[in-house]
């Protein structure tokens, strides 16, 4: 009879667990642009492996993350998804003009909208926007420059495409140079590619017999910059600021490289960062509503370490 | 670079007989290298010429393979992606460490990286000819498929060599030179004057320009066409290895950028060279010209001043034009 009852018991409780569970049977539908370069490459990664994290952390929770090759397919993704009968999105749109509508409709489903990098064109549509701070990456870049040339010099800068981000990140150096005699010799663009920026640093060290520093914003394309002046033998440069995170350019830092000295955080992982506060807005009930944004961390000798991820793609 | 006329008969060559359709692109040239001096002095600096050169070195060999492929009357579009995926494999082979010693290791790296690019012409070949698709849509579809492989290989990140010896003994395939001629421009050099005898003093030379400019005739004649298209593609996938191989020492990674539009450079080459879009004539000489145009009118806007950063993309694209124009008032003038 006790064992009965026992019996029961275990069993009714397993039942009342699995009726907990099934309450908490979520999805969460993650839409990223695919990898077409690095960074986007880092953020697939990082999205895939909070994914893995999220599903053991919560039982009944189903992550879904969907890659789009472009503006158009993610806008059917997200319709895709939203059929599927999702309770949250997480998205970084390829583009804010072309896919605020899109989002808005799945909002209108009911669904939590996190919003991560680039901002939507109406910020009423975006319950948590999550990103890094491209403003104060050019602002950091540009102050960083200032003091190390001692407020004197000659800089070029590699920029990335001509999209929003970009001009940010530009007036945020400007500002981060103000006032000093550092002057900027150069704007080219580099397309965000290392092969591009390899021509363009070329370029600059025909073009120019006097280089102090230089800027590219994009750890990818100092990959390309390194490999130039080394080419070039020219010792006039000093160093080269890049930005982002790459795990070979915070192994230099690491390193003490001395054409690396800093670089500056705009990290992929920011994906992960707003799926977990997305996870703990639907199961914990924290109020994660609002802007969350990163800083554009300095990266130097001292505290590279923290941010060094060896298993990331990127 | 002056044997232009290399299809001709050289026994009936004189003055009068130069095909000036065949020089056009030279006089274009020379005309952007003028520009350039005019621009910024340093442009004709050993330096940035070498440099320009050397740069051109990918589109350049590239190029020759799609004069093959576009004087037979196809097309490919696959080739930037199959650049990324052939250094993909390569890197990704290097990073094993299964040969040892550097010198055979890169050797061993090398053989393969050419039988993935044959292997990848095969495939479109034999899928445009034996499936009677067009070649447009055979290699967009290859495209695609290549570059997918790529990131899939890469894992969405870059493919990069880890060992630093190998690198440091890779590395002088872009950067040495030998007597002062940066390697690359020899391996340019080479793959022209291998394609030039291919295409002018062979049987299967005449068999692609005759299949490009009728391709009935051509079956009719005897000329087994399908053998020959497929091989065209071949060509084309061995052309994009050597460029791999002289690439990948540059960087010493694959990204997702890599051969990022490289096609629309090779095929602007070609046709700025003098080939025929719609096959039936080819211009190796023409289209190793065609590639140095483009390099040197990305260098020219990076050194001059006097263009807004924005507008760079239409500059080139008039530039481009203006060259077309500039060769074809010389046809007419004839």
């Amino acid at each position: 009879m006790r064992k009965f009852l026992l019996g029961s018991v275990a069993a009714g409780l397993m039942l009342v667990a699995g009726v907990a569970q099934a309450q908490e049977t979520k999805t969460i539908a993650v839409s990223i642009p695919a990898a077409d370069h690095g960074w986007t490459g880092g953020v697939v990664y990082h999205a895939q492996e909070q994914a893995k994290r999220l599903e053991a952390r919560y039982p009944g929770l189903k992550v879904i993350v969907k890659t789009s090759p472009d503006g158009a397919s993610q806008a059917n993704a997200l319709e895709d998804l939203t059929t599927q009968g999702i309770d949250a999105l997480v998205t970084l749109p390829h583009n804010s003009d072309e896919l605020t509508d899109p989002i808005r409709q799945v909002k209108e489903k009911g669904v939590f909208i996190t919003v991560v990098d680039r901002a939507l064109t109406d910020n009423a549509v975006a319950d948590l926007y999550v990103a890094g701070n491209n403003p104060a990456l050019g602002r950091v870049a540009g102050e960083y420059i200032k003091e190390k040339l001692n407020g004197k010099g000659n800089v070029v800068v590699i920029r990335g495409l001509p999209i929003v981000i970009d001009e940010e990140r530009n007036k945020g150096f400007d500002e981060g140079i103000a006032g000093s005699d550092i002057k900027v010799l150069d704007r080219q663009f580099g397309n965000w590619s290392r092969d591009d920026a390899f021509k363009v640093m070329q370029d600059y060290l025909s073009k120019y017999p006097q280089i102090d520093a230089v800027w590219t914003q994009d750890d990818d394309m100092a990959v390309g910059v390194l490999e130039a002046i080394k080419q070039a033998n020219r010792e006039d440069i000093q160093f080269v600021v890049a930005g982002a995170g790459m795990k070979d350019m915070i192994k230099k830092v690491m390193d003490g490289d001395k054409m690396i000295p800093v670089d500056i955080l705009y990290p992929p992982a920011m994906v992960a960062v707003a799926m977990d506060l997305t996870a703990a807005g639907l199961y914990d009930h924290l109020p994660v509503r609002g802007s969350y944004i990163l800083d554009a961390t300095l990266v130097t000798k001292d505290n590279a370490k923290d941010f060094y991820y060896p298993d990331s793609p990127f | 670079m002056t044997d232009t006329t290399a299809n001709k008969n050289p026994a009936r060559r004189s003055l009068g007989d130069i095909d000036l359709r065949a020089v056009a692109p030279f006089v274009a040239l020379a005309v952007l290298l003028v520009l350039g001096a005019l621009v910024n002095p340093n442009f004709l600096g050993v330096d940035n010429l070498l440099n320009v050169l050397t740069r051109s070195a990918f589109i350049a060999i590239i190029a020759v393979g799609a004069t093959f492929v576009i004087s037979a009357g196809g097309l490919d579009l696959s080739v930037g992606a199959m650049s990324a995926f052939v250094a993909g494999v390569m890197i990704l082979f290097l990073n094993t460490g299964v040969v040892s010693g550097e010198i055979p290791m890169l050797a061993v790296a090398m053989l393969l990286a050419i039988g993935v690019g044959a292997l990848c012409g095969l495939a479109n070949g034999v899928i445009t000819t034996q499936g009677r698709i067009e070649p447009f849509i055979v290699t967009l579809g290859t495209m695609g498929i290549f570059r997918a492989l790529t990131i899939y290989l890469a894992e969405g990140g870059s493919i990069a060599m880890k060992a630093p010896d190998l690198r440091a003994a890779y590395r002088p395939v872009y950067f040495g030179n030998v007597f002062g001629v940066p390697i690359p421009v020899l391996v340019i050099l080479a793959v022209a004057l291998v394609g030039a005898f291919l295409l002018y003093r062979t049987a299967f030379g005449r068999h692609v320009i005759a299949v490009g400019s009728n391709e009935d005739v051509a079956r009719y004649s005897g000329i087994p066409v399908n053998r020959v298209r497929t091989l065209t593609y071949v060509i084309q996938g061995v052309c994009v290895a050597i460029a791999v191989l002289v690439y990948v020492p540059r960087l010493g990674a694959a990204t997702p950028t890599t051969g990022l539009l490289w096609e629309l450079q090779a095929i602007t080459a070609v046709v700025i060279g003098g080939t025929a879009l719609k096959g039936g004539v080819g211009r190796i000489w023409g289209t190793i010209c065609g590639a140095l145009i483009l390099e040197v009118v990305g260098n020219i806007m990076v050194l001059s001043n006097f263009v807004s950063e924005y507008l760079i993309g239409a500059v080139q694209g008039a530039i481009i034009i203006i060259a077309m124009l500039v060769q074809r008032s010389l046809v007419r003038r004839r």
